[in-house]
């Protein structure tokens, strides 16, 4: 089954998901990237200018960090971070960015596009462009790249960043096997489009031990209709180029979402996460606004970290799992990103619950 | 091969010296009541089709003018289920209706059905933009089953042996994307144009129409000559939003085409 899962895609579909819904204008930049993405991966010159940047740029490899306070408060779970909130510019999104650059570089694209919905990859892909010379600027189809930000989009895209999020579960899975030689019990990611969630999940899906849980946005609660859980709310559709879960009404139109969190605030998939669940390999659940920014805030107070919106949902799951398996169960949550960019919004948004005090979200960023 | 006989779209858009003209509206834009009243007036204004738009949500091939009708129709209350009732209503009078819309509404709604209603309706054809050659099939097969047309596309980016296999897999016509962006009115035809056309005439004895930027007369005469038919769209659907019809706008257009 796993086994299957990692060999996919096939003529660029998960099983039934993926394919390419985009007009005949894109079709012909579509193939010339999936052939030169296959040609710089296999291309061992590309592997080490990407492992340089990886390390240098990046700041990679992220560690992995025991979060013993919030493993305590659970119940005497051993919870682990993969800290990808060190990542340089403050969120995995920039593992996807720069190997997109390098390879824009490689097929001699002069120009980049990105979409900058959730902010995160906006920051990162004008960072790149920086630290590479290119001009971030819409033109046209010939001379530009096209940096999507997340494993959505038609083929080759979700294969694509898939390939360059995975170093964060074959970092994670090394990182984690070194401890004492035992893979985790469970591995948690948020997802929205899902690329965290793929980068971690790809390195444990031969694992058959290991159960893999995403959780996707609640908003105000799947019946509220405010949610943006394609997976668990959702129903199969195209959306940008590709076959997946989608948010739409019955007559396919999508709808409006709703969560706290930009990032996880999108009314689709990518293709893989509706194929894992399809084959049962990974679990996928919702968590709310309200149960988030409490995960939130137990992060801040209890380690010091302060959790971007989006794995704050994944810190939340883990509590649940972690009541599941009782004392001494063992889950690695993906901390994708870092939280000061939410810090604006949070206080009064969660003033509006005037439940806790204000001061573990007193914390001077500067 | 193709079937013996022509189809209706087949026969209209067929250039005989001239230059066919094929509008575009937005079913419930700005109102249902209102497009099909439109849709009648161009109906009889000398056009050799008429494509009738359903609106969605995502429409990524539209220019800002279309997106605008679309969104327009939707907050009306416009669906697909509407739209093949806006299509019945202007087919009635005899012009070869296309409807065009993207995949995720037709798969919503269920391709078979949807090409069946349309039939019914007196639908002469589908254009799906969003549904290139590698993806047309199941799809396409079911709306052809239905006796409909599903016309493909091919663009200035699309190489060679793509055209050629595009224009095997098309009936009615073959539909030219003239630019390498979204529709919308420009002033001059983009370069190239003319090139990209003696192409794929070299791959198929269908009709082949241009669309995508074109809505002045002299666009029209460059074009006369090279190809059997034009689609301005973009142009009329302003007209529209403006509270006209397109009817004065395309019988000076048809002008520049005889």
């Amino acid at each position: 089954m796993s086994r299957g899962a990692l060999t996919h895609p096939v003529d660029g579909r998960f099983g039934a998901f993926g394919g390419q819904y985009v007009p005949e204008t894109l079709m012909s930049a579509l193939q010339e990237l999936e052939d030169m993405w296959h040609e710089a991966k296999a291309d061992p010159q590309f592997q080490l200018e990407l492992a340089g940047h990886r390390r240098a740029f990046i700041g990679r490899p992220t560690p992995l960090y025991a979060a013993t306070r919030i493993g305590d408060h659970f119940g005497g779970t051993h919870i682990h971070f993969k800290r990808e909130d060190l990542c340089h510019t403050g969120a995995h999104k920039l593992n996807n960015a720069v190997g997109q650059a390098l390879l824009a570089l490689r097929m001699g694209k002069k120009r980049i596009i990105a979409e900058t919905g959730a902010g995160q990859h906006g920051v990162a892909t004008a960072t790149v462009c920086a630290r590479f010379g290119i001009r971030d600027w819409v033109t046209n189809v010939r001379t530009t790249h096209y940096i999507i930000g997340s494993v959505v989009g038609p083929h080759p895209y979700p294969e694509m960043v898939r390939d360059l999020q995975r170093v964060i579960g074959d970092e994670a899975r090394e990182q984690y096997m070194s401890l004492d030689g035992k893979l985790p019990d469970v591995v948690v990611a948020c997802v929205g489009g899902g690329s965290n969630a793929i980068g971690i999940f790809t390195a444990f899906l031969d694992d058959r031990d290991v159960s893999l849980v995403g959780v996707e946005a609640a908003g105000k609660g799947i019946r509220s209709g405010e949610h943006a859980a394609s997976l668990v709310g959702g129903r199969p559709g195209v959306l940008h180029g590709s076959y997946s879960y989608v948010l739409q009404d019955g007559d396919g139109q999508i709808l409006p979402t709703h969560s706290i969190s930009a990032g996880l605030d999108y009314p689709g998939v990518g293709p893989e996460h509706a194929f894992l669940r399809e084959i049962e390999r990974v679990e996928y659940v919702a968590v709310s606004d309200k149960d988030a920014l409490a995960a939130f805030k137990l992060c801040t107070r209890l380690e010091g970290i302060i959790p971007a919106l989006e794995p704050s949902h994944a810190i939340h799951h883990a509590g649940v799992i972690a009541r599941e398996l009782g004392p001494g169960g063992r889950i690695l949550v993906c901390l994708s990103g870092r939280g000061d960019k939410d810090m604006d919004s949070i206080p009064t948004k969660s003033e509006a619950e005037a439940v806790t005090s204000r001061g573990p979200l007193d914390v001077d960023e500067g | 091969m193709k079937a013996e006989t022509r189809s209706r779209l087949e026969g209209a858009l067929k250039a005989k010296g001239d230059l066919k003209l094929v509008a575009y509206i937005m079913a419930g834009h700005p109102s249902k009541k209102r497009s099909i009243e439109v849709g009648k007036r161009l109906a009889a204004s000398g056009i050799a089709a008429l494509e009738i738009g359903i609106p969605h949500s995502d429409p990524l091939a539209d220019g800002p003018v279309i997106q605008r009708a679309g969104q327009t129709a939707l907050a009306h209350g416009m669906t697909v289920a509407g739209a093949i009732e806006v299509a019945e209503a202007v087919a009635r009078d005899g012009v070869p209706v296309v409807l065009m819309t993207y995949i995720n509404p037709v798969l919503s709604y269920d391709p078979r059905k949807f090409a069946a209603e349309a039939a019914q309706a007196g639908v002469a054809g589908v254009i799906i933009p969003d549904l290139p050659i590698e993806e047309a099939e199941p799809i396409t097969g079911w709306i052809r089953s239905a006796s409909l047309d599903t016309v493909l596309m091919v663009a200035p980016t699309s190489p060679p042996e793509r055209i050629a296999n595009i224009c095997s897999h098309s009936s009615g016509f073959v539909y030219c994307v003239t630019v390498t962006g979204i529709t919308g009115i420009r002033k001059d035809l983009p370069d190239g144009v003319l090139e990209l056309l003696a192409e794929v005439k070299k791959h198929t004895t269908l009709p082949v129409a241009a669309g995508f930027g074109i809505s002045r007369q002299d666009h029209l005469k460059a074009l006369r000559g090279k190809l059997d038919a034009a689609v301005v769209g973009s142009a009329i659907v302003d007209e529209i939003e403006r509270a006209g019809d397109g009817v004065s706008l395309v019988r000076e257009l048809l002008k520049a085409c005889r």
